[in-house]
């Protein structure tokens, strides 16, 4: 499954200047030190923690795509942020479980 | 007390980090004079006089248990207490420096607190020494002038500078600024790149590097955030100007932290930080005052098969 496929399983994309590429899986987290742990490069990161360190720690640990969940809103500057390291951003109104589990259904 | 330092200039930052490069024992004045409990006030003028000096430690086998002043000198004469042993008239409870800890705890101390010197004591707890801001005058200065010393030879033999070109930038980081912290990361992080480091090697140096910036904006006063970065390795110091971590040992031990509500709502403050970044790094050191200041160093080596 590639990047650009999220938004056909009904994220919405907020941040559309990126490359696409195959994701590596997926990972869920709101702890940002987590993240960076364990968080591998490829892979989609699934949080509500939407504001702009979420970015940093997206691009020092090599994130594909970011996914905000519970429909949180995302700052304008957390926009900029990841049109500038070309990391897309979707968001949905889902919670973080049920979209893990419609992220892990579509790459399977 | 000023103990929230204001916001750093170019200069400053450089003075700051010069002292974090040396530590208490390169600086103190290790000629110390010293006196036990039964030294009258009267003898302890005397000493002062002889030798220009304007405090002295007392102390018992070695161990600070007091110290005298000029001060306490002029009240006790003042008073008609010349004659009276020292022990009437020192300040009990010394505050005094480990001689291993960083200059700049030294600096945050003279700031932090209002004494004009500190007794430096070994691992053992022994009088070793006595520093002043006078030697720390002197130190600085003479770093700067062998600093510049080795400019100018650098200067001299530059031919080769181009393939040794080394990336070092130092970063002022100040409480609670999330917004900031990242940044120092996100140059290293495009440094390493542009020189073709590896990936994991990267994910590694930008991990320890980016959880020490939110270390000193989540926990510390504030403080300096310095990259280095040669032909063989990232080096990167986290210098704060306190509050100073009380037990080190539990703050490496994963899921501890003192962070409050906010930072936890941040996505931080899970004690997850100090042991990630000892983890991803080759070499790891933390030093931690109370008052003084945390001082941590790590270096990832750019050539690393893992």
């Amino acid at each position: 499954m590639k990047i650009s496929d999220l938004e056909s399983l009904g994220f919405h994309c907020l941040q559309p200047q990126f490359e696409d590429a195959e994701l590596a899986g997926g990972y869920t987290s709101d702890l940002l030190s987590d993240v960076m742990a364990h968080l591998k490069e490829g892979q989609v990161l699934i949080t509500i923690q939407a504001h702009k360190n979420t970015l940093a720690v997206a691009s020092l640990s090599g994130a594909a795509a970011v996914i905000f969940c519970h429909g949180r809103t995302v700052a304008p500057d957390v926009v900029d942020a990841a049109a500038q390291e070309g990391i897309p951003l979707f968001t949905t109104p889902e919670n973080q479980f049920n979209t893990t589990c419609t992220v892990a259904a579509a790459i399977r | 007390m000023n103990d929230v330092p204001q916001p750093l200039d170019d200069f400053s930052l450089r003075i700051r980090e010069l002292a974090c490069g040396l530590k208490v024992r390169d600086v103190m004045t290790s000629k110390v004079f010293a006196i036990t409990r039964n030294c009258t006030m009267h003898e302890v003028q005397q000493i002062m006089k002889k030798n220009g000096i304007s405090g002295v430690p007392v102390v018992d086998d070695r161990h600070v248990v007091g110290i005298i002043s000029m001060h306490d000198i002029m009240n006790a004469f003042i008073d008609g207490h010349i004659d009276d042993p020292v022990t009437q008239h020192m300040i009990p409870d010394v505050q005094t420096l480990s001689d291993d800890v960083p200059l700049s705890f030294a600096m945050s101390a003279f700031s932090n607190y209002s004494f004009r010197r500190f007794p430096v004591v070994d691992q053992k707890n022994e009088l070793v020494g006595i520093i002043t801001p006078r030697n720390i005058n002197l130190a600085l200065i003479r770093e700067l002038s062998r600093q510049l010393n080795e400019i100018e030879e650098g200067e001299s033999t530059s031919g080769r500078a181009e393939e040794m070109a080394t990336f070092h930038r130092i970063y002022p980081l100040s409480r609670y600024d999330f917004d900031h912290a990242g940044r120092a990361s996100a140059e290293l992080k495009k440094n390493l790149k542009a020189r073709g480091i590896p990936a994991k090697v990267i994910r590694r140096a930008a991990i320890a590097s980016y959880e020490l910036e939110i270390n000193i904006v989540a926990h510390s006063h504030g403080g300096t955030f310095t990259v280095l970065v040669d032909d063989r390795r990232v080096r990167i110091t986290a210098n704060d100007f306190g509050p100073g971590i009380p037990d080190v040992d539990a703050a490496m031990s994963e899921g501890f932290s003192t962070a409050n509500d906010w930072i936890r709502s941040q996505g931080f403050g899970a004690g997850m930080g100090l042991p990630n970044v000892k983890r991803v790094s080759d070499q790891f050191d933390i030093q931690s005052g109370l008052e003084m200041g945390t001082m941590v160093k790590a270096i990832v080596y750019l050539e690393n098969e893992e």
